[in-house]
Parts: C-alpha cells; structure tokens; sequence
C-alpha cells in the first residue's frame, strides 16, 4: 500500500550495545509499524529492543556537501589517539 | 535433551543461535491421576484448533495486503504450527492408540501420523479454525476471536498437572498474546477505518458470531472481548448460534477440502523423510 508512511528500523540485538539500522517498511501509523519490525526484522532471534522513526522525520546529509562535511577531518591523525605509550598492565585497549 | 524423546532431534532445523528448547528438562511421564486418554483427547482438541488454523492462515503466503502483513501472518500461523506439533505429539504420547496405524517400515512420527493420516471425523477441531479464510476483514475477526479465548485456555493450563502441557503453555501463552494483540489492533482499526473497512468487519463478524457458543468462552475472556468491541464501536451481533460440533469430530466441507490440500504432498510421499 503506498499511501502507507516509510519507517526506517533500528534494532538492538542481545550483544549489541546500540540500536543499529536494519531496513525500512510501511506502516499505517507508529504502533503497527513496530509490530511490523518485530515480524519482519525480529523472526530469528535478532533483538530485544526495537525503535521506529518515520524516514520523513530523520534529517540526513547529502552527497553533495561530502567534501565540506567530511574531508577536513581527513588529514587529523593527532585526533587519533595513537600517540600515547599504553602501560603493559592496561588490559583491553 | 528430553524433548529429543518426544519429538526427534531437531539440530537440523537450528540456524541461528540461543534458541530455548521449550522441553528442555520437563519431565514426559504422565502424572498420576491424569487420564491418559483424557489427556490425549484434550491435546488433539488444542492442536487440531492450532494445525487447522494455521493451515487456513498460510493461504494467505504472498497474497496479503501488504508485505508487511503477509509475513505477520505468516509468523502466527508458524507459531501455531509449532503450537501443534508439541500437542500433537504429547497426544501420541500420552495415548499411542490415537494414532492412526502406518506400515512398520514408516518413517512418519506420531504427530505427523496425527497431522496427514488422520481423516476429517477424527479431527477436534472447534468449526470456526476450518471456516475458509473469506478477506482480511474476516481473517483478522476470526484470529481475534480465537486467539482471545486460546489466550485464556493457555493462561490456565501453564498449572496443568502434566508437566509437558504446562511448559507447552507457558511457551505458548507469550505467542498467543502477540496474536491477540496483533488481531485486535487491526480489528479496532478496520472497524474505525473507512465506510468500506468498516463494513467488511462487521460482516464478517456477523458471519463469525454464530460460532463463537462452540467456543465455550469463561466469563473473563468474554470481558476482554467486550472492551475490544467498546474501542471499535461493535456491538454483538445477535445471530442464531450454529450447532458447532468440531469437539466431537462433525465438520464442515470446508476442513475436507482443507486437509485434502494439506495432507496430499505427506500421503503421495508416505516414505518421505523431511
């Protein structure tokens, strides 16, 4: 039914600490459209958690504005925090 | 594993990772002072309404409104099948002799013996699972109806003394909520939906209600019901109750051409290993 509004998915899987983005669908209105993500992205024992968000709601950045947006960060590796001795005591770095 | 007993082992089907066995460690003698046969019978009646139903919801695979509700009925109905096979296979348990009789060299096991070589008088099924499916309006009635008064047979039966009954309750209560649920968000919302929505919804429970008596609904399921009919504006229909006799095996026409479809493929390939 295309008159029916797009809902991008986010799950949070049993390991998972976020939600990440697993696909879209339609729905008629918010709490269908988390039935409907528990039916079709949750049949195998993918998640505990389920959040919905209607795609017209969700400001995006365009492909356009890549290089202003995204390339001044690209030549920063002292951001990076690589340049620090770790102690060999420090487990889990 | 002790539902390896009952129901063979499984590993095959198991692709992902984490899934319960709902039988893991319940114990599959029958309790004393349970009738096995009496048990048998109950476990046909539950599993009959759940393989009947599901079959019926199954129809619906790729010709739903939407994708979305398509495979949401897909889920329930495959729910409901898991639903049967444990029943049907307690009941070939609990009494061998409702089985019906295969070749020695058969490699069917009980419940499927149950499920494809038994004929329409031996189902125990209620007559409103058999009904043919009718549109969406009809189908969601029809799953609402059912799913609210199994809800409350399984809410019970999770004290059962059998212990393999209550584990298949306590399993199968949480499904059945989300089933439930499910078919009273569509029903409120086709009933307060269009002229045209509303129309096909309360045709269909028109056409539904002269069952619901064989449903034999407890007082608090017929309260709960009440409140979905207050939120989608319904009032009970006053129809004429039909004489339902699914519970002692008369059926429709409907559940022969039903099992005719659904046993055909087991009974052309009764060596068949799935």
């Amino acid at each position: 039914m295309s008159e029916w509004p797009l809902y991008e998915v986010f799950l949070r899987s049993k390991r998972g600490l976020n939600h990440v983005h697993v696909g879209s669908l339609h729905a008629p209105d918010d709490r269908f459209a988390l039935m409907h993500a528990r039916d079709v992205y949750t049949r195998r024992n993918e998640g505990v958690s389920i959040w919905v968000v209607r795609a017209c709601e969700i400001t995006a950045s365009s492909p356009d504005e890549k290089d202003p947006m995204f390339a001044p960060s690209g030549d920063k590796v002292y951001r990076h925090p690589t340049f620090y001795d770790i102690p060999e005591h420090v487990p889990h770095m | 594993m002790i539902s390896d007993d009952l129901l063979g082992n499984d590993a095959h089907w198991a692709f992902g990772t984490d899934f319960e066995d709902p039988l893991a460690g319940v114990d599959t003698t029958v309790p004393d002072g349970v009738d096995p046969a009496a048990l048998a019978r109950y476990c046909l009646m539950l599993g009959d309404d759940a393989l009947v139903l599901s079959q019926r919801l199954s129809e619906w695979c790729s010709r739903a409104p939407d994708l979305e509700e398509d495979i949401a009925l897909a889920n329930v109905a495959l729910d409901l099948l898991g639903q049967a096979r444990l029943l049907l296979a307690r009941a070939a348990a609990a009494d061998p002799s409702v089985v019906p009789a295969l070749p020695d060299d058969s490699p069917v096991p009980a419940e499927d013996a149950l499920a494809f070589f038994r004929s329409p008088a031996e189902f125990r099924n209620v007559t409103m699972a058999e009904l043919p499916n009718g549109d969406f309006a009809e189908t969601i009635t029809r799953l609402l109806l059912l799913s609210i008064c199994r809800l409350a047979e399984f809410e019970s039966m999770v004290a059962h003394p059998d212990a393999v009954l209550a584990a298949v309750a306590a399993k199968g209560r949480k499904e059945l909520a989300y089933h439930r649920d499910f078919a009273a968000r569509w029903f409120v919302t086709l009933a307060r939906g269009t002229a045209e929505s509303r129309r096909r919804v309360l045709g269909a429970l028109d056409g539904l209600w002269a069952f619901w008596p064989e449903l034999d609904a407890p007082a608090d399921v017929e309260v709960v019901l009440d409140q979905v009919f207050a939120a989608a504006d319904v009032s009970r229909p006053e129809v004429t109750p039909a004489r339902g006799l699914g519970r002692e095996c008369v059926h429709t026409e409907a559940l022969t051409d039903l099992l005719a479809e659904m046993q055909s493929v087991a009974r052309a390939h009764p060596k068949g290993l799935w």
